[in-house]
Order: C-alpha cells, then structure tokens, then sequence
C-alpha cells in the first residue's frame, strides 16, 4: 500500500525524500557499474516487468487474491542497486501518473518500499546462499526467506518513520503488531511467490540471476569421451581453495547467525518481561486510580491492558528477529563490499554473450516505442 | 489495468493548463502539495480554500468534475485505514452515536482524509493535463539525472508491450484450460512471471543492441529544449502561491 499525503509530517516526508534521493543516487551510480551503458533499456524494462507483475493476480482463497511487490524479487534478478532504481522508478510513475501514492510522500514511500526491502532482501539473500550449500535448491529456499523477511522490515521501516513524523499518535508499539503482523501474512505469500518465479528464471536462464553469479558450475570440455576442466583463464576459476575457505566461513557464519537469532527472538522475548512488569504495575496502579473513580469503565480497560501486554512482547520478540537480520545483512554487506573490492573482476557480467540472437528482432522495437508515446 | 493503461489518466484538450510547459506545472503540483501537507488541521476552512482552488484549476483545463472524482477512488484502501483512527488513537474520548472515538484519532483521519483527497487531486489534474512524453521531459528539465529519466521513459514506452505480453500468456494459459483456483495454481502463474522476466530482460537486451546500431552511446539527444518564459512561471506558481496565502492564514488564524 501506498503512503498518501498528510499520513507524514511535512518536515519528516523531506528529510525522507533526501534519504530517498541519496539512494537513488547510489542506485545509479551502482547501476551504471552493474549494467555499463545497457543501464537505461535494461533497467527500464525490467522497471516494466516490475509494473506489470504487480498486476498479476494471484488468487488466495475465497475470490480474495494478492500480488507480488516485487522489491526482492527484483534484488535477487538485477542485484541490489539496479532492483533499488527501478523500483523506485516504479513508485515514481505511479505517484506521477496514476496519483497512487501521495507526491510529498514519495520520499517515504520510496525509502521504505524500495530500499529498505530491496537492501534486506538481498542481504539476507546473499548470506544464505554463502550459508547454504551450492545447490539450485538453497538458491529457491534463501529466496524465499529472503522476500519473507523484507516484507515485514518494510513494514517495520514505515513504523519507523511513522514514530518519527506520524500525524497521529496512535501507540507505537499497536502499529508495529499491526503492521508487523499483516506484513508477515503478506509476506509469506510474497515470499512463496518469489520463490517459484526464482525457481522459474534460474531453470532456464541460471546466468540471468543476479543473486545467484558465480555459483555455476565451471565449464568442462568432453575431450575424447572425458570431462576436462577447460584451461585457466579461459573460464572464471572457482578453483577448490577458495570453495573450501568459504565452507570454514560458513560454519562460523551459521552459527553466529542461528546464536543471535535465538538471543533476539527468544531472550528478548523474555528480557522484555522485566520493563513489562513495570509498565504492567503502572497500568495496574492507574487502572486501580480509574476504577475508584468510575468503576464501569474496569473491564474494557484492563482487557486493553493484558492485550497490549502481549501484543508487546510479541513484538518486541519480532522487532529483535528483524532487527538482527537487518544487523546481519547490514555487516554482511560491508564485508561482502570489501571483500568484493579486494578481488574485482573475478566474475565477468552474465548476459554479455547472450545479447547476439536477438538482435535481428531488433527492429520492431523502436516502432513499438514510437507508438506506445 | 493493462495496455491502456497509461493514457487513460491524460485528456487531450487545448487549455491554457494544458499549454503550460511541463516542468513549471510538476513543480507547481509539487509547492502546492507541501504546503498543503505543512498546514495545521485545525484550520479546516483552509482546506474547503484549497478545494476551491483545485476546482478553479480544473475549471480552466476543463477537465469534468465526474472525471477528477472518478480518479479519487485511487484512495479508497487508505480511506478504510483513516476510518480505524479514531478508534485506535489514544487520549481524550468523546462518545458520537453511542461510539467511544479518540478525539486525537478524529482529527487524525480528518487530516489524512483532508490531505491525501487534496495531493491525489492535485496529481489528478497533472495527469490530466500533461502527455506522458511532456512529463518525462518536465522531469529532465527538473535536474532529474538523465540515467533516471531514461529508465523512467523505457519503463513507460514498454509497460504495455510487457502488459501485453502478460495478457498473451493468460490467454494461452486459459484456453490450455488453466483456471487459476487458490493457492495450488502458484506455481504455473509464477512459472509465467518468470517467463515474463526473461521476456522482458531480453528484449532489453535486444532494444539495446538495436539502439547501439543506431548511434547510441548512452545518451538521448535532447530534440526539443524547453523553455519557460517568466510569465508562465508566474501563471503555474499561481497555485501554490494561493495555497500559501491560505496556509499562513490558516497559521495566524
């Protein structure tokens, strides 16, 4: 769903809107590196596969149906950076355009929906695949944890904002269950749904998965009715030292992970037991101060109170959940980053060798552009 | 939804809003927005003046009343969630038709309702009264990043030929006698989404080619510079500049 105009305060939705700006910028700056010059047509229609598969009704249960956001979706197909620009570009045309989605609001929007899950979901994507062992399965399960977990940190994200510069001051802690709490459902959907198209690109056209780069098997030659591996150089090596080195990792990898996982669910879960215990004498304490004044007023109030007792812990277990991945993806990322930096070019771009076949359809797509004006 | 689409929001007509140059008109629709946002909700007849306003504006574009209203049910979802509010929201009650409502929520779906209604019919009306093509230019003019824009006219010059092609697909999955029924048909509308993605990203590809051929090298050529004189500045600012009369006042007051 679309911020609209007024949800935000006038001064939070520019501060957003900078955040917004600044990462497109970076978006373009890291499109431009990802794709070279093919960045304008390629990200556009990608932006228009995007737009269009919002479209694309998938039916739940009982005439009631849903659709694919598309923001990890996107970061696993394109990489992180191209996924950001057209997802923002998306937002843009839709707040211009069809008025969906306030124009002030448009910084929010974009700095929740499009960066904050594109940048989860491939951080949490990318973790899992060095996680998991290098099958195509482990690429379709990170998928979908992947999209299950930017859904709800989109959502977390907004609340975020909306503690920040909301116009009402509904609880907090009521929006977040809520928010969190729809977006989960939502995101599980998203997420089976990510899954399967993933499932779909990479059983066809492995190398048109960004996320999933480097993860080919290397290029053998049949020579003389024998596999051999084809010379170095010739082929992107992924020789057995590195694969090894990165099993090692691995394992210090899930571990951490799993640890800080179980610490932020299940610890919080109880460590917010003890500012609960003191919120709930407080609620108790008042709510006794109410009752002598008005004594019909009790029952709603304390069912209120107990709701809202567990509705918090709930989510505080949640909200440490996401925070965690968000941490993890957010260390993984820098590390990815250097460690990206300190061997470049290993990995050449995929694509480059397909474009050759269609390129004598060339032709009836300037008309079509020409028309479609 | 679907090929269409995206003219559906445009009438053609020859008024003098629609003869403004684009960019001073997103720029107007943009100033005016904010200071709409920015206004204190109390002022409530403040917003009765930004109406006005808007209306006098349609009425010079002559853009139909129906027309505009029918384009405002973009909001509805967020109209359902701005109903919630005053029972939510914290603070004072006040008991309406035997109903406990927030006070702080009544004014808060009040100010969402007022607002949102507000920015939805001022990018109505600039939808309205901008081509597409006139809008991506008004972007580029703005100092968007060029890179932006061309990915923005991409998207747009393409999203009905993916579009249709994802209505190509649905006919050749329906008349294979596909019905998609639950959660159980996911997999095949997911395969046709996949398929759908390596469609579009080689015909990126291949328009890119095509484009290589014909002299691109990253770049568009800018054909029709535009420009606006002071004058239509002025005439486009004078939206905005009306809202922010009102807003002060609605401030002072």
């Amino acid at each position: 769903m679309h911020v609209p105009d007024g949800f935000i305060n006038a001064p939070v939705s520019v501060a957003a809107g900078v955040v917004a700006a600044a990462a497109v910028a970076v978006g373009l700056r890291g499109a431009r590196h990802e794709l070279e010059e093919r960045a304008a047509p390629l990200a556009g229609l990608v932006a228009a596969f995007i737009f269009a598969v919002q479209m694309l009704n998938f039916p739940v249960a009982a005439g009631t149906s849903g659709h694919l956001l598309g923001g990890a979706l996107a970061a696993i197909l394109v990489g992180p950076f191209t996924g950001v620009l057209c997802v923002s570009v998306v937002l843009l045309m839709q707040g211009i355009l069809f008025a969906d989605g306030g124009l002030t609001a448009l910084g929010v929007n974009i700095t929740v929906m499009a960066v904050v899950t594109t940048v989860v979901a491939y951080a949490v994507f990318r973790s899992l695949v060095k996680l998991l062992p290098r099958k195509r399965r482990s690429i379709t399960v990170s998928a979908f944890l992947a999209a299950l977990i930017s859904v709800p940190a989109a959502a977390a994200a907004f609340t975020l904002v909306y503690a920040i510069g909301g116009t009402t001051d509904v609880p907090i802690g009521r929006v977040l269950t809520a928010m969190v709490g729809v977006h989960v459902l939502i995101g599980i959907g998203e997420a089976a749904i990510t899954a399967l198209t993933v499932g779909a690109v990479i059983a066809v056209r492995p190398d048109l998965v960004y996320g999933a780069r480097g993860l080919t098997a290397p290029l053998k030659l049949r020579v003389n009715g024998e596999l051999v591996d084809t010379p170095a150089g010739a082929a992107p090596a992924t020789g057995p030292a590195p694969a090894a080195a990165a099993r090692s990792h691995r394992k210090v990898w899930l571990a951490g992970l799993a640890t800080s996982l179980v610490l932020a669910g299940v610890v919080s879960f109880y460590a917010s037991a003890s500012p609960d215990g003191l919120e709930k004498v407080a609620a108790d304490k008042g709510i006794d101060a109410e009752v002598e004044d008005h004594a019909a007023a009790d029952s709603p109030l304390a069912d209120y109170g107990v709701e809202g007792l567990g509705d918090a812990r709930m989510s505080g277990g949640l909200a440490g959940v996401i925070g965690v991945g968000v941490t993890v993806v957010a260390g993984t990322g820098v590390f990815w980053a250097v460690r990206r930096r300190r061997t470049p070019d290993a990995q050449a771009g995929p694509g480059s060798a397909q474009a050759g076949p269609g390129s004598a359809q060339a032709g009836p797509g300037s008309p079509q552009a020409g028309k479609s004006v | 939804m679907g090929a269409g689409h995206a003219h559906r929001l445009y009438r053609p007509g020859h008024s003098p809003v629609h003869a403004l140059p684009p960019h001073t008109k997103l720029a107007a629709v943009l100033a005016f927005v904010l200071v709409v946002v920015s206004t204190p909700r109390e002022a409530m007849w403040a917003f009765g003046l930004y109406a006005l306003l808007l209306a006098a504006v349609a009425y010079a574009a002559r853009v139909p009343a129906g027309s505009v209203l029918k384009r405002l049910l973009v909001e509805v979802p967020f109209v359902a969630f701005a109903v919630l509010m005053p029972f939510v929201a914290q603070g004072e009650r006040v008991d309406v038709l035997g109903l406990s409502l927030s006070v702080n929520g009544l004014w808060g779906a009040w100010n969402v309702l007022a607002k949102g209604t507000l920015g939805v019919a001022a990018s109505v009306l600039l939808a309205s009264t901008t081509e597409l093509r006139e809008l991506l230019l008004g972007l580029q003019r703005l100092r968007l990043p060029p890179l932006l824009v061309q990915i923005a006219s991409f998207m747009i010059r393409y999203g009905d030929v993916i579009a249709d092609e994802m209505r190509r697909m649905r006919i050749a999955r329906e008349s294979r006698g596909f019905e998609a029924r639950g959660v159980r048909s996911w997999g095949v509308l997911a395969k046709s989404a996949g398929a759908l993605f390596i469609r579009s990203y080689e015909r990126g590809e291949r328009v890119h080619l095509a484009m290589v051929s014909r002299g691109y090298t990253g770049s568009m050529p800018v054909i029709d510079e535009m420009t606006a004189s002071r004058a239509q500045w002025s005439y486009a600012f004078a939206l905005p500049a009306a809202a922010l009369v009102v807003c002060l006042l609605g401030w002072t007051l």
